[in-house]
């Protein structure tokens, strides 16, 4: 989600856009258009807050910062995911109703904001970080910045869940029971990368995280706002962790004579 | 009216940002049963807009570094207003609280022999900023988020507390009440002890790098139970936000494109930093540009570039250049970080690596690339010095059973704080907060309030939800609000402010009469016009304390009396109640004698 292209100019005096809402909640909704005079530089958010502010005050919608850090003003604009804080205006075409619609991989609560609590309660599941002893003289570690460089582009992740909005496996077949999707592969991955963490998680990313679902269309990685390319950096090398451990020949030669763990 | 659903806890923490997960951590591992309840997603607080970084004494970057400077650099930047053990605890916990990140799983930015590295920051007198490129805050939040859903903490999320419960104003606090904003369900939670997190009050102010929680919902809730309020004229006004286009206006440009050789420049291109060095500072500072650019690449003989001055002094600045007539296209001043291709060869990609969310804001939202071109900065209202007045080791407020952490708390800052004391104070006070409200929980039991404090609560809290409909919306008074605040500003003087306690005067009634769209379930009307309370009552301490003070110090600037008065008004820090009468008080408290040993350390980090 870069700056993109400018498509629509909005003069210093502004113009009239119409956007079209919509409005509900879990048993119904439909959408609603209002029209509002836009300045230069708004985003889609400001646009939404002016509706708010002018024309509908019970207009939800959740937000945070406004400035791309807290990833939580996701929604779908004209069909794309994207942090409506980020998106501005002229990069619309703004001759056609631009149309505001909520995540459509979660459940709706009311108006753009939708019920991401299955998120949190996947993350539970994840093993989570256990750093080994530490060794050095004062009793911390030493990490060099090469060794945690790839670590740190999936920190950066600001739980916006679009990645996961945009997911087929969670957005078209509703895996959610077996499938953590990309945002907690992208997780599991910072983990099982860090170089002081000591668990163990590929098993379970092969047996309850259903990483075999994806296969790798990258619709996660073309949304993600923190640009982080989730399916080369984060999803393929853990694949390949999970084919290294289950299904390398030798490995599976091997195990037939290693006794089982408990 | 009795549709609630209750909750027993021995600790409540209020807010989920830093201070307040580390709090939730702290009494939890010492075995309280404990809530947390976060206004918004877990993981979303303010929080994660901090860029810079975590100021700790670790002496990674220069071995000269210890608590004893850090604590002194904090009182300096606090004017001496600050509660010296609260600095002092600070000085000495932080690196600990750091460590115990990385233990956690933070994954901070290294130095070349693989240690945390640390950068420089205005007011510190060595590099001692532990970070993240400039996504520092994100990294503390995600670590202490993630370490807390395996805590067993019972985590309330989107949830809004409106009220505290108590027996009678000024008594023990015995819990509180709030809503689920998603569903609108009541909820009560009785507590043995409450930790108020709820960081500050920016969205009292127009221009402002806060996000739309920052209400002063603890400052007020805290008020309005009798505990007292302390320091609430210092308001810090954060240097560089941006300034184009209108719709950005105020959010964030982090201080560590200063530390990281990033220049300020007027539009004739001078660097006007170098024409006002204060006196306190001067000695410790560059008078040349090429001295400052050694300092920024790690020269150890060098003094720091004027821009790395505290923020309230840059600010103003900055303020002095744009009324001048010497500002920029849209009234601010230029930030350049171009200009590092005249030092180094791939510029560029350092930029990038340095401050990549910098990069992607300004690309993004102004379509200016800050490899390439100065970025356009103003002053934006940031952070409060002013709080809750807390006792320095346990966090606990005036009112029994009422503690508080971080930005919410008053005393560590003083008068101004300094970049990168705020994520430390988080994690120090924040864990005290914890560890102190899970001990009197323990040792003073939960008794429960009474049915009347309940009932009390939750008509407050429904009570817009029944106003006729067709009045004035809530976000029409906010932004009268914000208007009326301009008057309380970066620099203030009297009758203006006189002017603004008058404008809030006269808020009140609009406030308590303007209609709610009817229905609980994600109601941002009603939400918003609960949240006007709190941020009157903030706007008026803030207001009434400034007006009080008849001089110059930290971030408070005052026009009408421009110079430092140390004998008549640095000896007391200003603290507000609420009367019998209901009525707001200012009263002076005195600065507590500070302790020997410190004065000395002060003394020996004077001139350095």
């Amino acid at each position: 989600m870069s700056s993109g292209k400018v498509i629509t100019h909005i003069p210093e005096s502004g113009r009239d856009a119409i956007f079209r809402v919509w409005r509900g909640d879990s048993t119904a909704g439909q959408f609603v258009d209002y029209k509002i005079r836009v300045q230069p530089g708004m985003v889609v958010l400001d646009a939404i807050h002016q509706i708010q502010a002018e024309q509908a005050n019970d207009l939800a919608v959740r937000w945070n910062c406004k400035a791309g850090k807290c990833g939580s003003c996701s929604a779908e604009v004209n069909g794309m995911p994207r942090l409506m804080c980020m998106t501005r205006l002229d990069m619309l075409d703004l001759d056609m109703p631009v149309i505001v619609e909520p995540m459509k991989a979660f459940p709706s609560i009311r108006d753009l904001v939708t019920d991401v609590s299955w998120n949190y309660a996947v993350k539970k599941r994840i093993r989570p970080f256990r750093p080994r002893k530490p060794d050095a003289p004062d009793g911390t570690w030493r990490m060099q910045q090469d060794d945690v460089d790839r670590v740190q582009e999936f920190r950066k992740c600001i739980e916006c869940f679009l990645c996961q909005d945009v997911c087929h496996v969670l957005r078209d077949h509703h895996k959610h029971d077996e499938f953590i999707g990309p945002r907690f592969l992208v997780y599991s991955a910072a983990l099982e990368m860090h170089p002081l963490d000591a668990e163990h998680r590929v098993g379970d990313l092969k047996n309850e995280h259903g990483i075999g679902y994806c296969n790798i269309t990258k619709c996660c990685t073309k949304v993600c706002p923190e640009h982080i390319t989730i399916t080369d950096n984060a999803i393929i090398p853990l694949k390949e962790r999970v084919v290294d451990e289950f299904y390398d020949p030798v490995t599976r030669l091997f195990r037939i004579f290693r006794p089982k763990k408990a | 009216m009795s549709d609630w659903v209750t909750h027993e806890h021995d600790v409540v923490v209020i807010g989920a940002g830093g201070a307040g997960i580390r709090a939730a951590i702290e009494a939890s591992a010492s075995g309280a049963r404990t809530a947390l309840i976060c206004k918004s997603l877990l993981g979303k607080a303010h929080t994660v807009m901090a860029e810079g970084g975590m100021a700790a004494a670790m002496a990674h970057n220069d071995d000269r570094d210890s608590w004893k400077v850090h604590f002194a650099d904090t009182m300096r930047g606090g004017q001496y207003l600050n509660n010296w053990r609260m600095a002092e605890l600070h000085a000495k916990e932080a690196p600990e609280r750091v460590r115990e990140l990385e233990a956690w799983g933070a994954v901070f930015d290294r130095t070349k022999d693989g240690r945390i590295n640390q950068r420089n920051f205005g007011g510190h007198r060595f590099p001692r900023l532990a970070h993240v490129g400039d996504r520092t805050g994100l990294e503390l939040i995600r670590t202490l988020q993630d370490h807390c859903v395996h805590k067993g903490i019972d985590v309330y999320m989107e949830t809004t507390v409106s009220a505290l419960l108590q027996d009678s104003p000024g008594s023990r606090v015995l819990g509180c009440v709030g809503y689920d904003r998603q569903t609108g369900q009541l909820h009560v939670w009785h507590a043995g002890a409450v930790v108020l997190a709820t960081g500050g009050v920016g969205k009292a102010f127009k221009v402002t790098s806060n996000s739309w929680e920052y209400t002063g919902d603890g400052h007020s809730l805290a008020y309005h139970a009798g505990a007292e309020l302390m320091d609430m004229e210092f308001v810090q006004f954060h240097p560089t936000g941006m300034v184009w286009p209108p719709s950005v206006r105020g959010i964030l440009v982090t201080e560590g494109v200063r530390g990281e050789g990033g220049v300020l420049r007027n539009k004739e291109g001078r660097r006007f930093m170098f024409d006002d060095i204060p006196d306190n500072y001067k000695p410790s500072t560059a008078d040349n540009e090429d001295e400052g650019w050694r300092y920024v690449t790690g020269d150890k003989s060098a003094r720091r570039p004027p821009e790395l001055l505290t923020r309230d002094h840059v600010a103003r600045c900055i303020n002095r250049e744009v009324k001048a007539g010497r500002g920029s296209p849209h009234g601010g001043v230029f930030l350049d970080v171009s200009w590092l291709k005249s030092k180094m060869k791939d510029h560029e990609a350092h930029i990038k690596k340095k401050l990549p969310s910098m990069y992607h804001q300004f690309i993004t939202l102004a379509g200016v690339d800050i490899t390439r071109e100065p970025m356009e900065v103003g002053p934006t209202m940031h952070y409060i010095m002013g709080g809750v007045r807390v006792d320095g080791d346990t966090q606990m407020s005036s009112v029994d059973g009422l503690f508080a952490a971080g930005e919410v708390a008053a005393g560590l800052h003083g008068a101004n704080r300094l970049g990168g004391n705020s994520l430390s104070d988080l994690i120090v006070f924040g864990k005290r907060a914890g560890e102190f409200a899970a001990r009197f929980a323990r040792e003073k039991g939960a008794p429960r309030a009474g049915n009347a404090a309940i009932d009390a609560a939750v008509r407050t809290t429904l009570e817009p939800l029944a106003r006729p409909d067709g009045r004035e919306g809530p976000y029409q008074v906010q932004y009268a609000l914000q208007e009326v605040m301009q008057g309380v500003g970066i620099v203030r003087e009297e009758k203006e402010m006189a002017q603004a306690i008058e404008g809030i005067e006269a808020l009140k009634p609009r406030a308590a009469a303007c209609s709610a769209p009817k229905g609980r379930a994600y109601n941002p009307g009603w939400h918003t016009a609960l949240d006007l309370r709190h941020m009157l009552t903030c706007a008026e301490a803030i207001a009434r304390s400034a007006i009080e003070r008849k001089e110059s110090r930290g971030a408070q600037f005052r026009e009408d009396f421009p110079k430092k008065d140390d004998a008549n008004f640095g000896t007391f820090n200003h603290v507000v109640r609420k009367g019998s009468d209901g009525r707001m008080q200012v009263s002076r408290r005195p600065l507590a004698p500070i302790r020997d040993d410190l004065k000395q350390v002060i003394e020996e980090n004077k001139n350095i």
